[in-house]
C-alpha cells in the first residue's frame, strides 16, 4: 500500500493545506525523540507503517500512521506492554 | 506561537466511542513521560523547533545561487556544504542535492514510498506532497500534475522526476525570473516559493517596475 | 563500487518480503546510472533492529519515462530518477 507508484490513479490532487494540529506536532516531536534515543529509527518506523492493514493505511491520516507505527515498534521493543496504550485511553 | 502547556489532562475526544488519534497521541506522551523515556521539556523544545521551520533557508540558497555563479556551482556540487557556508542548518540527511532547472530540464520531486522531503531547508511538507494521489501521479502522470499546478513546459524540455527513495534529499533550484536583474538578494529570495523548490511551480514574477 | 555514472543497469525483478526501498514500478526496468552517492546503511536490515551494516552503495538511476509509463503523456526526453541500492542493480 505504501508503494504508491504501483497504484495508478486519476484522482486530482487536493491542494488545500492545514496547519498541523497540536497532536500532530506532538507526534512528530515524540518520533524525533524516540529516534534520538535509539528506540525507533526511521527504517523501523517506515516498516511499522508498511505493516498496517491496507485499508487502515489508506484511511489513516499522515500522522495517524506515524502514531500507529510508533505504538507497534514500542510494543515490539517492550517499551510499552501490549494493550497498555489502549488501557490508558479508558 | 501557542504557549501550549502539556501538564493538564486531555480528555479523550471520542467519536462513535472510538478514541481519536489526538487522544492516542496525548496518551502516548503521558506514558512515555511517566516511564522516563522522554522529558516534557524536550517534547516542548522539539515542537517549538517544528513550528519555526519555513522555506526561508531554501530560498536564501536559491537567491545566492542566482546572483553568484560560483556559489551556484558549489551548491550544485554539495548543497549541505553550501548551506553551511551561509550559516544555515543543513539538517540530518547525509546528502542533500540541489538540482538546477534550465531551458532543457525541469525537475520535480516526490517520495512515492512515504514523504521524504528536505525539511530542514523547506520546513514541513505540504499535505498534498504527502497525499496518495501526488505520490502516485508524480511518477505516472507528471505532466498531468504540473497542469493541475498551472505549469506548462515546452515539448523539448526534459521533465525529470526525482523519487526520493533513500538517504538523499532533493532541492530544486528554479530558474531566475525574467525582469529580476535589478533586485537585491533579499528581494530575489522573496520570489522563491516553496513549491518552486519542489518543482511544481515557477518562482513568483517580480513586481512590475 | 560496481557501477559508474553512465553505466546501463537493470533493476532486479525479484520479489522481496518485508521492508525495502526499491519501488515496484522500476523492478525489471532498464535505466542508466546518473550519480554515485557512496555507501549507506541498509534499510532492509535496519528496519528490523539490526545496525544496517555492511553499508551498500547507493546510486541515482534514471529511466526513460517511456520505459516506465508507455501510455502516459510525456515529452520525448522525460525521465524519472530513483535512488537505488547496489544489491538491486544488475549490469546491462
Amino acid at each position: 500500500m505504501h508503494d504508491r507508484g504501483v497504484w495508478p490513479t486519476d484522482t486530482p490532487i487536493d491542494r488545500s493545506e492545514h496547519e498541523l494540529a497540536d497532536w500532530e506536532l506532538l507526534t512528530d516531536a515524540l518520533v524525533g525523540l524516540l529516534g534520538d534515543e535509539g528506540l525507533m529509527n526511521v527504517d523501523e518506523m517506515r516498516r511499522g507503517i508498511e505493516s498496517m492493514p491496507p485499508d487502515d493505511y489508506e484511511k489513516a491520516s499522515y500522522y495517524e500512521r506515524w502514531l500507529l507505527s510508533a505504538e507497534t515498534i514500542l510494543v515490539e521493543k517492550g517499551v510499552l506492554a501490549p494493550g497498555e496504550l489502549d488501557s490508558r485511553l479508558g | 506561537m501557542s504557549d501550549h502547556d502539556h501538564d493538564h489532562d486531555h480528555d479523550p475526544i471520542t467519536s462513535d466511542g472510538e478514541p481519536t488519534a489526538a487522544a492516542r497521541a496525548w496518551a502516548l506522551e503521558a506514558l512515555l513521560v511517566e516511564k522516563g523515556v522522554v522529558q516534557r521539556e524536550d517534547v516542548r523544545r522539539n515542537i517549538d523547533r517544528l513550528v519555526s521551520r519555513s522555506p526561508a533557508d531554501g530560498a536564501r540558497l536559491v537567491a545566492r545561487a542566482w546572483v553568484d555563479p560560483e556559489f551556484k556551482q558549489r551548491l550544485l556540487a554539495d548543497a549541505r556544504a553550501a548551506a553551511n557556508e551561509l550559516d544555515l542548518d543543513s539538517g540530518p540527511s547525509p546528502v542533500v542535492i540541489a538540482v538546477e532547472n534550465t531551458d532543457e530540464v525541469h525537475h520535480m520531486v516526490v517520495c512515492t514510498l512515504c514523504s521524504c522531503y528536505p525539511r530542514t531547508l523547506l520546513g514541513p511538507p505540504p499535505d498534498w506532497y504527502k497525499s496518495l494521489p501526488y505520490r502516485s501521479r508524480a511518477v505516472s502522470d507528471p505532466h498531468g500534475v504540473l497542469e493541475e499546478f498551472g505549469v506548462e513546459l515546452d515539448d523539448d524540455v526534459e521533465l525529470r522526476v526525482l523519487d526520493s527513495t533513500a538517504d538523499v534529499r532533493y532541492l530544486v533550484l528554479p530558474r531566475r525570473p525574467a525582469g529580476s536583474e535589478e533586485l537585491t538578494e533579499d528581494e530575489l529570495a522573496a520570489l522563491v516559493t516553496r513549491d518552486s523548490m519542489i518543482g511544481v511551480a515557477q518562482p513568483a514574477a517580480p513586481a512590475p517596475a | 563500487m560496481t557501477f559508474q555514472a553512465g553505466d546501463r543497469v537493470r533493476v532486479a525483478a525479484r520479489a522481496h518480503e518485508g521492508h525495502h526501498r526499491t519501488p515496484g514500478y522500476v523492478k525489471g526496468k532498464q535505466g542508466r546510472v546518473e550519480r554515485v552517492f557512496g555507501s549507506f546503511t541498509n534499510p532492509e536490515t535496519r528496519a528490523y533492529g539490526a545496525d544496517g551494516f555492511p553499508e551498500q552503495v547507493l546510486y541515482q538511476v534514471c529511466f526513460a519515462q517511456g520505459e516506465l509509463w508507455p501510455s502516459a503523456r510525456r515529452n520525448a526526453r522525460d525521465t524519472t530518477c530513483v535512488d537505488i541500492f547496489e544489491h538491486w542493480l544488475e549490469a546491462e
